[in-house]
């Protein structure tokens, strides 16, 4: 099975929703161990993304992820507007021309993006950080491919993945970013860019897994 | 969460409507990208100096635009860092023909937006360079932390630095001037209360009434540590202390001395603050050559204080008094 160019706006579209549903509880997160604004950044990116979701109906994959990388960087600021805007373009250009995708597209361009965002934000695994959701992930989506499973189930194992590795995130003494600056005091709380890294995967889980069995 | 505001959203806009209706000789406003511009941008044959960051640390960067200080700075949404086509739009905008300066606060964000912004700039051929501020020693620089946070000190750097493009130096040399100040200025900071981002509708954390945060930054993020609160002598030693002892700053030494307030500070106690944090400079030999006192690098409605020295020279100096003409700062005019 393989998953359409209707399906991915609708994963978006339903992201959207879950970001703006859960915009509070990302900024409690960021206010812990940062500043207080990772949901009010990514509600404000993504509504942007909302109103250009009209303009990509005709689009292949490939070009709806690199705009919307684009419209994230002009309207998120903050590390996480630069973060996850090259988490799509990255994502977008494995993708470019796909009117739909397989369960190796996915793994590819979920490597491509995860890798983009270790170099842009030159993070590695236990920084505390959303490297720290999307690295499980993506082992879990090769291992997935490798085995050869329903793409249902890939996408059920990198959910897993990333909200182990979330949760991971709890006890971890910040290295990157603000939460840094707090040193042992960052450590018991739950990171907030690893945990809207985590609701991006669910989300393609939960929306996906009926159309690709 | 009671402020005097409109809706969150529109802080930031609404703010850039009233610099705009209060200082029409000093600065334009852009809007869609935002950016605050000198009214008489580009200045032919001068470096171009821009600054950004998080709005909620007014006067700066915005109230620092004009002759002798900044020719654009790039507003974000509250402590969050503007975004690279805020910053592309300025650089064109106050591009003369000599290049322009990035001048960055160390935080991954804004180094982050501020990077692909050069790598724009670049490519459209205008010549850049950054220069990033790291001052603040409560913060330890290790592999594991993001590096210290630039602070107060940017201030200092704004009208340094602003002062050598307005007297015609080159872009490497301006460059130069600015690494310079950043490699012989320290500060630290202390908050007696959190704050609140407009969007969070809370305080950022819950501070008891007997309590301070010790080595906070700018953006209502706790400090490195909390503990009871104490005299004010005893605060000012504990942050003068970490910042001599960094550098280390020597008998013989001049300095600026920066005693600021983090916004929700009165003027009274930053000179109670200021009286002691000379004491302790006469204490170890150091000159105080010049002063800032007042609230220029805040953090919305925290009450608190943070204090920067900067080793100078004749020319820095030079540089510091020269004419400086901006919403935020101005003498010699």
């Amino acid at each position: 099975m393989a998953i359409t160019r209707n399906e991915v706006l609708a994963w978006l579209k339903a992201f959207i929703q879950v970001i703006a549903d859960n915009k509070n509880y990302l900024t409690d997160l960021d206010s812990a161990i940062g500043d207080a604004d990772h949901g009010a950044n990514m509600h404000r990116g993504f509504q942007a993304v909302l109103t250009k979701l009209p303009g990509m109906e005709d689009a292949d994959i490939g070009t709806i992820f690199k705009q919307i990388g684009m419209t994230l960087l002009s309207t998120v600021g903050g590390a996480g507007g630069p973060l996850y805007a090259t988490f799509f373009i990255q994502a977008g250009s494995k993708l470019a021309g796909k009117m739909e995708m397989d369960l190796q597209d996915w793994a590819d361009a979920l490597e491509a993006a995860t890798a983009g965002v270790v170099n842009r934000g030159k993070a590695s695994l236990g920084d505390k950080t959303m490297v720290d959701a999307l690295t499980p992930a993506v082992e879990a989506l090769k291992l997935s491919v490798a085995e050869n499973v329903s793409f249902s189930e890939g996408l059920k194992r990198s959910t897993i993945a990333a909200e182990e590795g979330m949760k991971a995130t709890i006890p971890l003494v910040a290295r990157k970013g603000r939460a840094s600056y707090l040193g042992e005091r960052s450590a018991g709380h739950q990171d907030p860019g690893a945990t809207s890294s985590f609701f991006l995967l669910e989300t393609a889980y939960k929306t996906w897994s009926n159309s690709s069995k | 969460m009671k402020k005097l505001i409109n809706k969150p959203e529109d802080v930031v806009v609404e703010e850039l409507k009233g610099i705009e209706l209060a200082h029409p000789d000093l600065v334009k406003v852009h809007y869609d990208p935002n950016f605050i511009v000198r009214a008489d941008a580009p200045v032919k044959g001068k470096v171009g100096v821009i600054s950004g960051g998080g709005s909620g640390h007014e006067p700066m960067h915005g109230g620092f635009v004009g002759k002798g200080m900044l020719d654009a700075a790039c507003p974000g949404a509250v402590f969050t860092s503007p975004t690279p086509d805020q910053m592309l739009e300025a650089t064109k905008a106050v591009d003369g023909g000599k290049g322009v300066l990035h001048i960055v606060k160390n935080y991954t964000g804004d180094v982050m937006n501020f990077e692909m912004a050069a790598d724009l700039a670049r490519a459209e051929g205008i010549e850049v360079e950054s220069v990033l501020v790291d001052d603040d020693v409560a913060v330890q620089d290790s592999l594991y932390t993001a590096g210290r946070r630039g602070v107060g000190l940017t201030v200092l750097m704004e009208k340094i630095v602003g002062a050598a493009a307005e007297a015609g130096h080159s872009l490497k040399d301006v460059a130069e001037l600015a690494r310079k100040v950043n490699s012989q200025g320290r500060s630290m900071g202390m908050a007696l209360t959190s704050c609140t981002v407009p969007h969070a509708g809370k305080p950022t954390f819950d501070l008891p009434e007997d309590e301070m945060e010790i080595g906070i930054g700018i953006h209502g993020e706790p400090g490195r540590k909390r503990m009871k609160l104490q005299p004010v002598d005893d605060i000012v030693e504990m942050l003068m202390e970490p910042i001599i002892k960094d550098i280390p700053y020597k008998a013989g030494d001049e300095v600026i001395l920066f005693v600021n307030g983090m916004g929700g500070t009165p003027l009274i106690e930053l000179y109670v603050i200021y009286r002691k944090a000379y004491e302790i400079c006469e204490k170890h030999g150091i000159k105080v050559a010049r002063n800032l006192i007042g609230p220029y690098i805040t953090s919305l409605e925290m009450a608190g204080t943070s204090i920067t020295m900067l080793k100078v020279d004749e020319e820095m100096l030079k540089l510091w008094d020269a004419p400086v003409l901006t919403p935020g700062l101005r003498w010699g005019i």
